[in-house]
């Protein structure tokens, strides 16, 4: 509505705008160039030669890795969404407004601890001699080898992934015109029903756009698979620190890197073409 | 819109009660590692489980007693300090931008300012620490203030910009009608108006630098923070003393957040009835 190009205008638009350019844009575009360059005694040097594309996608390890993180991140990404689904629901729902905005806060303060420190306290929980172990001792089951396993990854991923799901889902449940819910239910419609044919549908935006986070957020995680994983069976993202550390391997763990790029911006695009499936606005 | 609604549409006693029993169950789950933490870091025994040891303070001592460890917490600081305020000076730039201007290329500038904390850590310290170490930027403070700074705007941003939604368009135009110029209006007018959000911002962006150590790790050489501290602790053995660690970072953040809340919300609230009206 007014002239964009003026001095106080550009003071304010762009700095933001040359920072990312510089330091967001460009070493993404740079991964691009390095993953042509070559490694010749443990040096990297600029050149453009497909040789890591090559030599990546023909090893039979990266695409085991590659299906484990797809099949582990898409799983991870369903089970929280169903998991935190019910709790949203039941924040949005049932729970005064007084103690909605209480349940949000609560949910609020895991983004503030160390993800790191969180997944090594599942470790307490979950060591042979750890607190579950110990408890089912009580009633005479076990010990269960916990730590180590995929579970474990899945109750990292859940660890990293719930709270934003629960806010995510609660943010598009909260929305919802309630005189929707009033009318089904006055057309005798039953309550799941009302869930899955009312509910559901309306908050459909929400709830794939939490579930495709969850999914970003385990594809490219590598602390869960690690450290309550074992490193077994191995994920991209630590397919990448391996790449890295062995022989200064860098343009192989960008061809990895783009790889997952690509992968994400493909289920992001779907997932939102799905999420608006249908919508005018 | 409120408790009776809910009450008249749903009326099934029991299965309120399971529901409710479920958000319990959600919030045991999501805060039983940070509990579990918080505990052990007071508890006496090499190996944490239970039952519980004795009541200890032995962790932070060793803790506290290694200069590592301080040199890692003065880093964080430096950095955090550092990140949250150039964080927060772009994120206010942008969401100034946002309520402002309408501009040909808005949506990929909005989307260049937003998407930085969408792509995994592990690609974006990679991109960053083959592309800093390539201008020679690698392997101290100062990149690790970049590539947090990256990941920060975008959170600064989006709490301005929600701070700014609540503002009456028509009170800056009416500041210009007043003869004020347009820097002026900035000071007297945007600026105050947005105060406990840029706090907010701060507060918020210096928490999210204080916990992210992934990015840290890549890109720093010997330049260690705290989070990367600990990660080193991982790796090598496992100790309590990660509990300890991990409980002064949490308190530091919730600090912050707490802060935060207070004046996003406490003053937020003093001011926008009028502004509302």
């Amino acid at each position: 509505m007014r002239r964009p190009l003026t001095l106080y205008g550009l003071t304010f638009s762009l700095p933001l705008l040359i920072w990312q350019l510089l330091f967001f844009v460009f070493p993404l575009v740079f991964l691009v160039a390095l993953s042509f360059w070559t490694v010749k005694n443990f040096r990297m040097q600029p050149d453009f030669d497909t040789v890591n594309w090559v030599t990546i996608y023909g090893r039979s390890v990266f695409w085991q890795a590659y299906g484990t993180t797809l099949a582990m991140a898409a799983f991870a990404s369903a089970l929280v969404s169903i998991l935190a689904f019910p709790c949203a629901y039941a924040i949005a729902f049932k729970l005064s407004d007084n103690a909605r905005r209480w349940a949000v806060f609560l949910m609020v303060i895991p983004f503030f601890t160390s993800y790191l420190v969180r997944v090594y306290s599942w470790q307490i929980f979950l060591s042979d001699a750890g607190i579950i172990n110990v408890m089912l001792g009580w009633i005479g089951l076990g010990p269960y080898g916990l730590l180590n396993t995929v579970g474990a990854t899945m109750i990292g991923y859940l660890t990293l992934t719930f709270p934003l799901v629960v806010l995510l889902q609660l943010f598009s449940l909260v929305f919802i015109d309630r005189t929707l819910i009033e009318a089904a239910h006055n057309l005798r419609c039953g309550r799941l029903r009302t869930v899955f044919e009312v509910i559901v549908p309306s908050a459909r935006v929400g709830l794939v756009i939490a579930a495709l986070f969850a999914f970003i957020l385990c594809f490219g995680d590598f602390v869960s698979p690690i450290y309550l994983g074992g490193g077994d069976p191995t994920t991209l993202s630590i397919l990448i620190t391996d790449t890295t550390k062995s022989g200064q391997q860098w343009p192989r763990a960008a061809v990895i890197a783009l790889t997952m790029i690509g992968t994400l911006l493909v289920v992001a695009f779907a997932a939102v073409r799905f999420a608006y499936k249908g919508r005018t606005k | 819109m409120s408790d009776r609604d809910t009450a008249s549409i749903n009326r099934n006693r029991a299965v309120d009660v399971a529901l409710k029993a479920y958000i319990v169950l959600g919030y045991a789950f999501v805060f039983a590692p940070i509990a579990a933490s918080f505990v052990f870091s007071l508890n006496s025994d090499r190996f944490p489980s239970i039952p519980l040891g004795e009541f200890s303070l032995e962790w932070y001592k060793a803790v506290a007693s290694d200069p590592l460890v301080w040199q890692g917490l003065r880093n964080t600081l430096f950095v955090g300090v550092t990140v949250g305020v150039i964080a927060t000076a772009l994120g206010f730039g942008a969401a100034y931008t946002d309520y402002r201007y309408k501009f040909f290329g808005k949506q990929v500038y909005l989307a260049l300012a937003l998407i930085p904390p969408t792509i995994p850590v592990v690609i974006l310290g990679l991109a960053m620490l083959a592309y800093l170490s390539r201008i020679s930027l690698s392997g101290n403070a100062l990149s690790v203030i970049i590539a947090h700074v990256v990941i920060c705007a975008p959170f600064a941003m989006a709490i301005i910009r929600l701070r700014l939604s609540q503002m009456d368009p028509d009170l800056e135009a009416a500041a210009w009608n007043l003869g004020a110029s347009e820097w002026a209006a900035m000071r007297h007018v945007i600026v105050p108006f947005t105060m406990p959000a840029i706090l907010g911002a701060l507060f918020i962006t210096m928490a999210v630098s204080f916990d992210e150590f992934a990015i840290a790790w890549f890109v720093s050489g010997l330049n260690e923070t705290l989070p990367v501290k600990v990660l080193g602790f991982l790796q090598g053995q496992v100790s309590p003393r990660i509990n300890a660690i991990g409980t002064f970072v949490f308190v530091t953040s919730m600090t912050l957040v707490i802060l935060a809340q207070i004046l996003l919300t406490g003053r937020g609230a003093q001011i926008r009835p009028s502004a509302d009206e």
